[in-house]
């Protein structure tokens, strides 16, 4: 752990859209000031040529790599971020800034509403994909970085990846599109609209205006149970947990104490203490609507883009099946765009793009060679 | 052998292509033909590979590759996309249906480059005729059990092919034990290499 205290990182804070200049959402209606909580791993180089921006997935934060003081646990791509990774910071200027409508100090619906100087609640207007990019954009100028060298990003922040190539292609050199899809399928938004019911079927929930009273902890952990069932796949389950039983404390005919069923369990009691339930409506019904083709051709809008692409897709990923990446891919290739793609035999299903390091690794850094290469 | 004709394959191939011209090798492997155009000749590559292993070497050679099948991944280009398209051994190895895949790379590609090796080689032609075995030659060295490939086709074929699809031969080279065969190719020769195009 000697290295840990090198690789502590900080949260910063960056705030703009101060009334009357409020940004402008997709939804046609008006929000500010707005708060985003980023971090920055690696130097810019003088021209800020070596800019990287991170977008994180649907539960993730700003946070993607090194420690904060006093946690014993890194960020959420430690193992691809850092001195001679993937997203190498001797050579690149990483940054990773939390979603809007998030939960980790980006303006959400726990932030305070300048107009009743209480949680914003359900008066948060909907959000979506693109107004998260038009905030991270914000970012970007404020930093000084014209010109991005790549975005990338795994699921939910794929979509982001694909926001930038189709909403601000002149600003970035690359993107890289992890598990990810031009839009939701039937099937994801099921997935998410149980997720929703179960949060606000919740008592607690009581119309999204709990804070300082009993969050709707129950319905959050059962929406984050149901998430993890499909972030794994059948042969991650089998092999994680088999049918395997543990001792259990609380013994009631019912619970029987395979592990799977505590893994569960955990994973969403640990989730209820870092996420908040009406993040979680606001972001899932984002990805939900989000769709990269506006109802067109996607190779329409992808027509004359320079950016160069990477997409990376996984085998047991049943969540983003590979049908979805390839989708991208084929915009791509009829617009001319020089895409390289790659489809990884994993077991691990969606949580592959988290865990499939080496391969992730070896792909990214030559890619980004070539990027950097290009010019 | 096989590495040597292999060699000459290449830099045959390479003689085809014009400088700056852009074009998709189908069944790329490591991408080694790409990348010597890239240096050689500042074409813009893109490959199509189906094993993942090879994606990784292409990757890091810098070159774009795409990992699908080759009959799959070509149908979804347009018309025209590419100057050149070539099909080295790819036809007799990895393509299930070969007069499709050629039909679409012409449609695909402006020209298109396609080597392979030659089935009625005299020795080839002699192990069948005295030994009664299934041939194993310079060019095509493997057992019938153990082999990449899925057609065997001769010169003749080939260009008998053309001849009936109204398909317009531009160049083709014939290589041999030393370097071209020009004498009775379809009996000498152990590889061809003909660029096509259909207007």
């Amino acid at each position: 752990m000697t290295d840990k205290s090198l690789r502590i990182v900080e949260t910063k804070y960056f705030t703009f859209a101060e009334p009357p200049n409020e940004l402008k959402l997709e939804s046609g209606e008006k929000l500010g000031p707005i708060t985003v909580a980023y971090e920055t791993y690696g130097k810019p180089n003088k021209e800020k040529s070596n800019a990287v921006l991170l977008t994180h997935a649907f539960s993730g934060d700003a946070h993607a790599a090194g420690y904060h003081e006093g946690d014993d646990k890194p960020g959420w791509w430690d193992n691809m971020l850092g001195p001679g990774k993937a997203f190498d910071t001797d050579k690149y200027y990483v940054i990773c800034s939390n979603v809007l409508g998030g939960c980790n100090g980006t303006t959400g619906p726990l932030s305070i509403n300048p107009e009743t100087g209480r949680p914003y609640g359900l008066d948060l207007p909907l959000i979506s994909i693109n107004d998260m990019v038009n905030v991270q954009n914000k970012l970007i100028e404020y930093l000084k970085i014209e010109k991005l060298l790549t975005v990338a990003g795994g699921s939910m922040g794929g979509m982001q990846a694909l926001s930038w190539l189709t909403k601000h292609p002149d600003k970035i050199k690359s993107a890289i599109i992890i598990a990810s899809a031009i839009k939701h399928s039937p099937q994801q938004i099921a997935f998410d609209e149980v997720g929703r019911v179960s949060i606000i079927s919740d008592p607690a929930w009581n119309n999204g205006d709990y804070y300082g009273k009993e969050t709707p902890a129950r319905g959050l952990a059962l929406a984050r149970m149901v998430g993890h069932i499909t972030y794994m796949s059948d042969e991650s389950m089998m092999e994680k947990f088999g049918r395997r039983i543990r001792n259990v404390k609380e013994r009631h005919k019912f619970n029987t104490g395979f592990e799977i069923e505590n893994y569960l369990h955990y994973r969403g009691s640990s989730f209820v203490e870092r996420f908040d339930a009406n993040s979680y409506l606001y972001i899932t019904k984002a990805i939900d609507c989000y769709d990269a083709s506006e109802g067109r051709n996607l190779s329409e809008i992808l027509h004359e883009v320079k950016a160069k692409v990477m997409v990376i897709a996984f085998k047991s990923d049943w969540l983003y099946p590979k049908y979805q990446s390839k989708e991208i891919v084929k915009a791509c290739k009829v617009a001319g765009i020089d895409t390289t793609s790659c489809e990884i035999e994993s077991t691990y299903g969606h949580d592959a793009f988290l865990l499939e390091i080496k391969e992730e690794t070896q792909l990214i850094k030559h890619f980004l060679e070539k990027v950097v290469q290009a010019g | 052998m096989l590495r040597y004709i292999r060699e000459i394959e290449f830099q045959t191939i390479c003689s085809y292509i014009k400088e700056r011209s852009s074009v998709l090798d189908l069944g790329c492997g490591d991408c080694e033909l790409l990348h010597r155009l890239v240096k050689n000749k500042n074409i813009k590559a893109q490959g199509i590979e189906i094993n993942e292993k090879e994606i990784y070497k292409c990757v890091k050679k810098g070159v774009s590759v795409l990992h699908e099948d080759i009959e799959y991944g070509l149908s979804e280009y347009k018309d025209k996309s590419f100057d050149y398209i070539v099909l080295q051994q790819s036809l007799s190895e990895v393509v299930k249906q070969p007069d499709k895949v050629i039909q679409e790379a012409l449609r695909v590609g402006r020209k298109v480059i396609i080597s392979f090796s030659n089935f009625a080689h005299y020795s080839a032609r002699l192990q069948i005729f005295l030994k009664g075995r299934t041939p194993i030659t310079p060019s095509l060295p493997y057992s019938w059990y153990d082999t990449p490939n899925l057609h065997f086709l001769s010169l003749s074929d080939f260009i008998e092919y053309c001849r009936e699809r109204k398909i317009k031969i531009e160049k083709k080279t014939y290589l041999g034990t030393k370097r071209k065969a020009i004498f009775l190719p379809n009996f000498c020769a152990l590889v061809g290499i003909f660029m096509i195009s259909q207007d």
